[in-house]
Order: structure tokens, then sequence, then C-alpha cells
């Protein structure tokens, strides 16, 4: 299947100085892909670029199959953005707003109003469609822009920030809907976020990006084991292991690494497909195992140990 | 071009215009001192200085005797035969006061297209508009009509009010319907889409430079010099603006057009708006 979005060493450079850096990645229907990364890290220019408002200084990137840099305005036919300010017209009511957009994107003019009325009943401004934005709270205008990015249809959204600046209970509100549309309508999605915990909430697969280098990639948990060779697993035992117990663990083919405290074990694997194999080795040494938890790491863990990797 | 979204977005334009005091009160108070204020004094007031005052129209007579012997022909054929008030109605309303009437098409047309351009920029807008498949050209040839539409309907609209007053107030000096003389047909509908489609592509310079409306519109104002120039040299006998310095001004003038369209449309797109910085 040919994926949404490929990338292969694309650079981007601003007066000699890389914006987006050799960066590789692709990116599956249907998936919530989190780019993760600091302020000027290189996310919105990268929007830009597989969006074609932007040409490449190096390398490519497809989106649908299609040369971002040669063909954006078949690539935005298909693609809606919501970018990091809501960019409304705030003097025209929100309704003249969502047709002007409507109809730069194509939407016919007999399909326009239904779905005008549409999306603003999903994203709870029905009442408030002949008011003019300025009026609106973040919250609002951020639903209004959302609204905006979905006039057509479209296969792919990137949303930029979507949270940023609003506070928890709005942010929470965007995060919802953008969790719902991914869920509902099997759109892929791909979010620019430096809200770990966003992150963690909605996206299956994650990239790093910093100075604009693609740091890391991959699921939270392959990203964890890549970070942390291996899975680390929690092991309480009661009675609290001996030095017999202890030596005997050490001695196991699956364990890379042993740290004791009390009556807990630390056990590092090389996978979690080992983690059986320790448990039997604890049993057969004569451990009496109250309970074994394979260590996860937050998103907000695998993001700094990644960052400090790279410095 | 897609004629839809080129329509959607003057529309749009327009709207936005409409709600910003700043960009259209020009658009309606120069029409008022143009076409309504300064004719009342000249029309009206005029006579009745010269009624209050014995010796003017001695003096106009001699002054008028000096200026026909150094006017062109053509234009001292149309005043031949005038009484003094009626010289200087001439004068004031039909001569020097023509080259009043670029400054509207040339300041409503940089004014909308500052507000169109640098205003999108100085609100964030310009970023989703820049997102939708609409064509570089569509964007730009919509922004353009936003701005060039109206600057000729107020250059047309005021000229035809003009013409209204002009032979309404002028009825009890002139005696019948003396307005528009020769010279201003060519420079209405020659000279002021020329200078309206300047005022933008000057603006649309501008914009590129600057962050702000405010700065766009203080800068634009540079360009009435040119006119305020030209009004100098009319009103200093140096440059009588008749039909043959309309029609070789108005050359000039769209051939610098095409030169700055050129440079505007390289800086009116994506690539170039978004290639400077990240």
């Amino acid at each position: 299947m040919t994926p949404t979005i490929q990338v292969d060493s694309l650079t981007r450079t601003f007066k000699g100085r890389p914006a987006v850096d050799q960066v590789s990645f692709r990116v599956e229907p249907g998936e919530v892909f989190g780019l993760l990364g600091p302020n000027g890290a290189g996310k919105t220019t990268l929007v830009r670029l597989l969006n074609g408002l932007l040409e490449p200084t190096g390398g490519t990137a497809t989106v649908f199959g299609m040369d971002a840099a040669t063909q954006g305005e078949a690539i935005r036919k298909r693609t809606g953005v919501l970018t990091e300010t809501p960019s409304l017209y705030e003097r025209l009511p929100a309704i003249e707003n969502l047709r002007f957009f409507g109809t730069m994107y194509g939407v016919p003019a007999n399909e326009l109003g239904p779905r005008i009325n549409q999306l603003l009943t999903f994203f709870e401004l029905d009442a408030r469609g002949h008011d003019r934005p300025g009026g609106f709270s973040k919250g609002m205008k951020q639903r209004l822009a959302l609204a905006r990015a979905l006039l057509h249809n479209p296969e792919l959204l990137f949303f930029d920030e979507p949270t940023s600046g609003l506070d928890p209970e709005a942010a929470r509100s965007v995060d919802d809907l953008i969790a719902r549309l991914s869920r509902e309508s099997g759109r892929t999605i791909m979010l620019c976020t430096h809200n770990l915990e966003e992150a963690q909430r909605l996206c299956s697969r994650i990239g790093v990006i910093n100075r604009g280098k693609l740091l890391a990639f991959g699921t939270p948990a392959e990203l964890a084991r890549d970070l942390w060779q291996g899975t680390w697993v929690d092991v309480t035992l009661n009675p609290a292991p001996t030095t017999e117990l202890i030596q005997a663990v050490k001695g196991l083919s699956v364990a890379l690494n042993t740290q004791v405290a009390g009556e807990h074990l630390a056990v590092q694997v090389e996978s979690p497909k080992n983690i059986p194999a320790l448990i039997a080795g604890i049993v057969n040494a004569g451990g009496q195992i109250m309970k074994v938890l394979p260590r996860e790491y937050s998103l907000e863990e695998i993001y700094f140990k990644v960052q400090e990797g790279e410095s | 071009m897609n004629w839809r979204i080129i329509r959607a977005i003057a529309w749009k334009d327009l709207q936005e215009v409409r709600q910003n005091r700043m960009a259209w009160s020009p658009m309606l108070i120069l029409p008022i001192i143009f076409c309504i204020i300064i004719p009342g004094i000249v029309l009206v007031g005029g006579p009745s200085l010269m009624a209050s005052d014995p010796n003017a129209g001695t003096d106009m007579m001699d002054d008028m005797q000096m200026l026909m012997g150094i006017l062109p022909p053509d234009l001292a054929a149309q005043i031949q035969g005038m009484n003094g008030a009626q010289v200087v109605a001439y004068f004031v309303l039909a001569l020097m006061f023509a080259p009043m009437f670029l400054i509207m098409p040339l300041m409503t047309s940089s004014v909308i297209g500052a507000e169109s351009f640098v205003g999108e920029k100085e609100r964030k807008t310009i970023e989703a508009l820049l997102y939708t498949p609409a064509s570089d050209r569509d964007l730009f040839f919509g922004k353009l009509l936003a701005a060039v539409v109206p600057a000729l309907l107020v250059a047309w609209g005021s000229f035809l009010l003009y013409t209204l007053v002009l032979n309404t107030l002028g009825w009890p000096i002139m005696g019948r319907i003396w307005f528009p003389t020769p010279a201003w047909l060519p420079m209405m509908l020659w000279l002021a889409p020329a200078f309206a489609l300047l005022g933008l592509l000057a603006s649309i310079l501008i914009s590129s430079r600057v962050n702000s409306f405010m700065e766009a519109y203080q800068l634009t104002g540079i360009l009435v010099i040119p006119v305020v120039l030209l009004m100098v040299g009319q009103v200093s006998g140096l440059l009588y603006v008749g039909p043959s310095l309309i029609f070789g001004l108005g050359l000039v003038v769209w051939l610098v057009n095409l030169g700055l369209l050129a440079l505007a449309l390289r800086v009116f797109s994506r690539k170039a708006l978004f290639g400077a910085s990240p």
C-alpha cells in the first residue's frame, strides 16, 4: 500500500541554516502520527514542505504518492491544515469564514451550505454561526479552525500545535475532537506538538525532532526498547531474595542486568519474549514471586531521553 | 484561472475592507472634498468674493490678457470669450484640479491593497489561505480585483458626481453644460485605471517589506508625490495636462505597471512568502 507520507532525506535551509535536516520517515494510511519537538524544532517547516508551500533544498517528500515540491496544489486538495494560530477572518461571521474557505477548497456550491451546518453542529458552534469569531473564546476559535480544515473532507490532516495557548479544559475538548475524528473517520493525522501528554493520548507512532533533525521514530514501545536497550522487568518477591537467589538470577542467560532493592528485583532482559524464561528461572531457584511487571516508559521519559542523547 | 476562487477572494477582501474604517474612510472623504466642497467654494464663494472687490474684475482682465499670450493654442481657444468668473472656474476646476482626480484611484487601490496583502500577514490569516489549493495566480488576481475595481468605481463615481456638481453649481456662471472638458475623458478612462493599478502594485511591493497595515499605509502615501508634481507643474504653467500629455503619461504608467506586475507576481508566491525565513 502506498504510504500517505513518505519523506526521504528531506532538507530545507534558510540562509544556509537547516530548519529541516536529512529527515526520513513514512506515515501509513489511517495512522495518527505525532511529531514532537520544542518550538523552532522544524515541525512547521516540515508541514509547509509536505503541503508544497516551500521547496526542499534537498531530498524528497511525497504525499499520496505525489511530489510535494511540484504537485502542491493537487496535494492541498486532499489535505486539511490546522495552523498554530487559528488564522480566522475575525471581521467575518463564522459561517462566512467557512463559506469562503469551502469555495477555496472547491466544495461545490450546492453542497457547501449543508456541509457548513453539519460541521458547525459537530463542533457545537451552530448557535454562533452568525457571530464574528473576534468575540469567540480561544477554544471556540480553534474548533472553528478545525471545522475549516475539514470542510472538503480531507484524507490527511495536519494539526500544528492544536492546543497551544488553550486552557486545560479547552485543550482537552480539542484533543477529544481529534481522537473522535481519527476513530470515526479513519483519517490519517499528523500531529505536531510539544505537548507530550497530548501525543501520548492520541498518537500511535511518534517522531522526535530537534534543530531540524529527526532524532527518533517509532511506537513509544519501540523507542523505549531502543533507548533502554531491552526491557526492564520489576519482580516483587516474598520473602525478599536471598544472596543465593540473586546469584542464580544473575546467572540466567536471559538476565542482562540485575538490581536489588529489598524485596524487589529489577531485571533487564533483551525483549518481552524473554519474560517467561526469567520467571521460570526465578521460580526454579526457589523464589516466591508476588508480582511481575514489565516496566513501561511514559512518552515524557522517552522524549527527554532522546533529547538527552542528542545533547 | 479559476473565476469562482478569484471572485470569492475579491468578495472576502471587500467584506474585510468594509469592516475597516481606516481603509474605507479615504474613499468617502476624498470624493466629498474634491467633488462637493472645493467646487462649492469656487463656484459659489468665488463670484461673491469678486463682487465684493471693485478692482477684481479689472485685475482679472489684465491677468487674462497676459495668460492668453502664454497658453497653448487649443487651450486658449477653449477659454476664448469667457468672462473673469468663467475663466476662474475653468482654470481651477477643469484644469488645475484635474490631477487631483488621479489621487483617488491611486489612494483607494493602495489602501485596499495594503489592507488586503499586509493586513492578512499582520492578522496571521494568510497562512490558512496559502494552505488552500488555490493557485498563487488566482490568489493574486482575486486580491488585485478587490483593490482595482473599487478604486475605479470611486474614481468614475466621483467623476460623475463632479460633472453633476460643476454643471449644476456652475450654471449661473457658465450658463451651459460646460464639463467635462476634452482632457477629462482620456484622463478618467486611460490614466485613472493606470494609476489605480500603479497604487496597488506599489502597495503589494511595499507590503512584502513591512509587517503592518499602518506602515504600508504610510509608505503608500509617497505615491501621491508624482500626482502632486503634476499639479504643481500645471499650476505653475510648466505643464499643460492636455490630451497628448495624458496619453503619453498613461503610456509610461502602463509600462511601469507591466514591470511592477512581473515583480509583484514574484513577490506574492507561496515559495517567496515562506522562503525567506522559517
